[in-house]
């Protein structure tokens, strides 16, 4: 699929924006607070209903404004369908589909896939787990939306859970607890393994990318690989190498297994410990873990290496192409990696990049560009010295081969 | 900010459930053009309701008297009860004329993250009819969201011992309805609840 089409009311630096996309690449250039990032921002979040850069949804309205208002045309099998969705913070935001009647924001998940790579993502490689978590459920939501069901119900479960707990360790009341408790342990649970199984398999079909991009982005035989890491007691760590996942009823018994467990600690402190809102996703290298041992470089490999393979698995089981949005990265990336990169992703169906410097996109990648100046977006008039490019402008001369030159870049 | 009293209105509707500012500031307008008697009759209602009704001693449904209508009614079976969270949900039930049992108010269902719990509900109350009255099924009645779906789980592992039969009302399609609409929840709920109709 591709994005044919954006147009933004009152989103972030936006007051009003209309800009057309082709299929191939195209490279938002502009100097650091331009707007270039806020554009990318909103196709992602019509994709995922959220920002990669901030959790709530008041800074992406524009100062002054009440509400912002993301469209966008896609292209899918040669068809056309329009996205909206209103964003309103602090009321519920509106959606529709098309030119039917409004929907519920949930039910655009799906209409547009993308996969989003940006500094942030540096945290997945060396921050908390609940990065990692929310790299996993964000991808199994792409795969299949109705995952944001479970995962919203889960969060809700666990939030009246943890307010029991809570509530038990201020008032002291423990027959009250032990009344109802169990009520809360059997809708976690049930849940709580539906929400574990759908990542378990997931990392099962994940896995194997991950090692490939890697070792493609690295240009070595690294031994990159991710595993899942459980809190539940007697769930044995899950290699992602061989096929076999726990089932729903054994993810479940160790849920109980793990509240039985924990029931003690758990009212000492007052929250779950037991659930996949504990779990983590462990990225090792060769045979050591990548966080704290991992090289910069090597851990902007992994990061990219987790994204890509994300591209690869919607790709092979959507039977489209997700929109490959690269923000700001390429200035990250030594020019090995970007060379490499750069071929890597050159058969995407549309990849959108940004860059503050158009000299750190390799030039046979660029592909379209546009201006991002205060705001607002223009061609630039053709650059005298595009020819003159190629010419290293500084030692990085680029031994990359010449098949990687992509071509479909050009529009 | 309107003077006085007019914003008094506004802010005394927009406490209501459901009743945003704007829509506060619509109905205050309204109730000032509207007839004298229109507005008379409405604040006579309001001043006597809080006065007048009460709850049915068995039941909890609002009622005028000691027992509400359905409790009162001798045509109805003593044998079924449905509990349900709200009097609004007696409401809804007794649209459909299907059911001739009575019923069970709870006052809300569990959610310990506002503070209810079991005890804050009407269940001992149910608990004593069940061991009063020649009951022979409970049906469960709350709303098919996470709060009313742990009410149920929680009524059911306290009935069940007592070898009481305890239903819940069934969830899925919605009747007249598309399948190609039905979210992924409510189909697979479909799926799990779905009957055999031959063989």
């Amino acid at each position: 699929m591709y994005l044919r089409r954006l147009t933004l009311t009152g989103f972030r630096s936006y007051e009003q924006l209309e800009l057309d996309f082709e299929p191939g690449v195209t490279t938002l250039v502009g100097r650091n607070g331009q707007g270039k990032t806020n554009l990318v921002e909103a196709v992602g979040y019509l994709a995922t209903l959220g920002s990669h850069r901030v959790a709530t949804d008041h800074p992406l309205i524009r100062a002054g404004d009440e509400q912002a208002v993301v469209r966008a045309v896609v292209v899918r099998d040669g068809r056309d369908q329009s996205i909206e969705i209103e964003i309103n913070p602090g009321r519920a935001n509106r959606a529709r589909l098309g030119r039917g009647a409004a929907v519920r924001p949930r039910d655009i998940l799906g209409s547009l896939r993308t996969v989003l790579f940006a500094p942030e993502d540096l945290a997945l490689v060396k921050g908390d787990p609940a990065g990692r978590r929310r790299f996993l459920d964000d991808l199994l939501v792409a795969r299949q939306p109705r995952w944001a069901a479970a995962r919203s119900d889960y969060d809700k479960i666990l939030k009246q859970r943890n307010a029991l707990l809570k509530n038990a360790r201020t008032s002291r009341n423990d027959a009250a607890l032990a009344d109802s408790l169990p009520v809360w342990d059997t809708h976690l649970a049930a849940t709580g393994a539906n929400l574990t199984y759908a990542r378990l398999r997931l990392l099962r079909d994940l896995a194997p990318y991950v090692g490939q991009a890697y070792d493609q982005v690295s240009d070595s035989v690294s031994g990159a690989r991710i595993d899942y890491q459980t809190s539940l007691p007697g769930l044995a760590p899950v290699p992602s190498g061989d096929g076999a996942v726990p089932t729903v009823e054994e993810i479940t018994a160790a849920m109980h297994a793990g509240f039985a467990e924990q029931r003690s600690r758990e009212v000492e402190r007052g929250i779950t410990l037991v659930g996949p809102h504990r779990d983590d996703l462990e990225l090792t290298l060769g045979e050591l873990p990548a966080k704290g041992y991992a090289s910069h470089g090597e851990s902007w490999s992994f990061a990219l290496a987790l994204r890509l393979a994300g591209y690869q698995l919607l790709r092979a089981d959507v039977a489209t192409d997700p929109v490959l949005v690269l923000d700001d990265v390429f200035a990250e990336l030594d020019v090995g990696r970007r060379t490499r990169l750069a071929a890597l992703i050159s058969d995407c169906e549309q990849v959108l990049i940004t860059a503050a410097v158009r000299d750190d996109v390799p030039p046979d990648l660029a592909g379209r560009l546009y201006d991002v100046r205060r705001g607002a977006v223009t061609v630039p008039p053709p650059d005298p010295s595009a020819s003159a490019a190629t010419a290293p402008t500084t030692d990085e001369v680029e031994s990359d081969p010449s098949d990687a030159t992509p071509t479909r870049a050009i529009s | 900010m309107y003077e006085g009293v007019v914003q008094d209105l506004i802010d005394e509707l927009g406490r209501l459930p459901g009743v945003g500012p704007k829509s506060a500031q619509r109905i205050a307008f309204h109730l000032l053009q509207a007839d004298r008697a229109d507005v008379q009759r409405l604040s006579e209602v309001l001043a006597v309701v809080k006065d007048k009704v009460r709850f049915c001693d068995l039941c909890f449904n609002v009622s005028e008297d000691t027992l509400c209508r359905i409790c009162g009614d001798s045509r109805r079976s003593v044998s079924l009860i449905c509990v349900v969270e709200e009097p609004k949900d007696i409401m809804a039930m007794e649209r459909t004329r299907e059911f001739r049992g009575r019923y069970h108010v709870l006052g809300g269902a569990i959610s310990p993250i506002d503070g209810i719990g079991p005890d804050d509900l009407r269940i001992t109350e149910l608990m004593r009819r069940l061991g009063a009255e020649p009951i022979e099924e409970v049906i469960i009645a709350t709303n098919p969201n996470l709060n009313g779906e742990a009410t149920a789980t929680y009524l059911s592992r306290l009935l069940s011992p007592l070898g009481m039969p305890v239903s819940r009302l069934a969830s899925g399609l919605p009747v007249g309805g598309d399948l190609e609409y039905a979210d992924e929840v409510t189909l697979g709920r479909a799926f799990e609840g779905r009957r055999l109709i031959g063989g």
